[in-house]
């Protein structure tokens, strides 16, 4: 079985993603011997549509450093690749030590923690589109 | 040219086998100057694909100087590779590379505009149509299945997130503000009530927020008229817009930058038109 694969967001046009914890978390991640991914802004590539984001959406398990769950799990949907629900950990750069992401990217264990979606009575508010 | 039609570049860097990797802080370098001017990388090692195919076109970067350039194949050779060895290339060099290309070909420049608009949480939402009737700014649709959606990102005021304030579900989320649930962390049952008592800023403000907008209006235009000089009135309508800018959390150049009176009205006439004629038609 693939390892996860590792996506990273460098949330570039906020403050909000404190400074030091993105370049720690790069920096490691430059210094390990993974492959991985890296985008300027995930808002940004949701705003656009971007195909990179089905690309990874679709490719299997994944964890991604970026900010709160709920919000990198509706960014991806907007942008009509709904991430799998039981394939998608989610680490939080917001509220996190680099010590913590960087611990938890490198494991290859994958712990998904996107919230759940809606039960199947209510689902049909989702748009179709935005479903894995 | 609409946000979502704008073609990508996307940058591989390539340690894969057959070429030498880059030493750790060679790549922190180059990655970080590629990051800050907006291009998204892969770094592949080992006997990956240089990139699967999602349609951009890409820049490879590597160490070529031994020949062992990938092949284009590894791409399924639908989308146009470019090379661009990095033996003897700085870190900003190769930014620059880069971003002469993204010119070249014309993709699209990221950082132009912040990405700040609303983001629907929709195992939350219950399609209320409040946000929609209440944006003046047109950033809300409806899908032909008359579901909310975002449909104008770019027309959303950057900053601003008095949508999310009027949700009563809060499940609107501006994944870069500050502070949460609008932020995208958990919805607690206390925040629900604090979003339930701001279901309308109206009431906030102790009035219709329309009225309150066209009143000032008023105000200001007699002032203005009596006392002909722009800049007293402008400070005027500052002061005046203090209490509202603080109550919804709207920064106060969004409320300056609000159209005129009759465009406000017309705006929201509109909105809450489309909101109405969303909500008949619901199932």
């Amino acid at each position: 079985m693939n390892p996860p694969r590792i996506l990273y967001c460098h949330c570039a046009y906020a403050q909000v993603v404190p400074k030091e914890v993105k370049e720690a978390v790069l920096k490691k991640l430059s210094e390990s011997g993974l492959a991985f991914e890296a985008v300027p802004d995930l808002c940004e590539m949701s705003a656009r549509q971007d195909p990179a984001l089905r690309r990874l959406a679709e490719a299997g398990a994944i964890k991604i450093a970026a900010c709160y769950p709920r919000a990198v799990k509706w960014l991806f949907a907007g942008a009509k690749s709904a991430l799998p629900i039981d394939g998608a950990e989610i680490i939080n750069m917001r509220t996190l030590s680099a010590e913590a992401v960087t611990a938890a990217l490198f494991d290859p264990q994958a712990h998904p923690n996107l919230p759940a979606d809606k039960t199947a009575s209510s689902e049909s508010l989702v748009p179709k589109e935005t479903r894995a | 040219m609409s946000l979502t039609d704008q073609a990508s570049l996307r940058v591989v860097l390539y340690e894969g086998d057959g070429v030498q990797p880059l030493a750790a802080e060679e790549r922190f370098a180059t990655l970080s100057s590629l990051l800050e001017k907006g291009f998204a990388i892969t770094r592949v090692t080992g006997e990956r694909k240089v990139a699967p195919n999602d349609g951009a076109e890409l820049l490879v970067l590597g160490r070529f100087d031994q020949g062992a350039r990938p092949a284009g194949a590894s791409v399924d050779g639908q989308v146009p590779i470019h090379f661009h060895d990095l033996s003897n290339s700085t870190a900003g060099e190769t930014a620059i590379a880069a971003e002469t290309l993204r010119a070249q070909i014309h993709a699209h420049r990221t950082g132009e505009w912040k990405p700040w608009f609303p983001v629907i949480d929709y195992d939350r939402c219950t399609n209320c149509m409040q946000c929609l009737s209440f944006c003046l700014f047109g950033v809300y649709g409806v899908d032909q299945a008359q579901q909310i959606q975002v449909q104008n990102h770019d027309s959303c005021k950057t900053n601003c997130p008095a949508c999310s304030r009027v949700c009563p579900e809060a499940a609107i989320m501006f994944p870069k503000y500050k502070s949460g649930p609008i932020n995208g962390d958990a919805v607690s049952s206390d925040d629900l009530q604090r979003e339930k008592m701001k279901i309308d800023i109206s009431a906030l403000l102790g009035g219709d927020i329309y009225q309150m907008l066209r009143d000032r209006s008023e105000r200001a235009k007699s002032r203005f008229s009596k006392e002909r000089d722009s800049e007293k009135a402008l400070k005027e309508r500052q002061k005046c817009l203090v209490q509202l800018a603080q109550a919804g959390d709207i920064p106060p150049e969004v409320l300056m930058a609000l159209p005129s009176r009759e465009e406000i009205e017309e705006k929201a006439r509109a909105a809450k038109a489309k909101a109405q004629q969303a909500l008949a038609m619901q199932p």
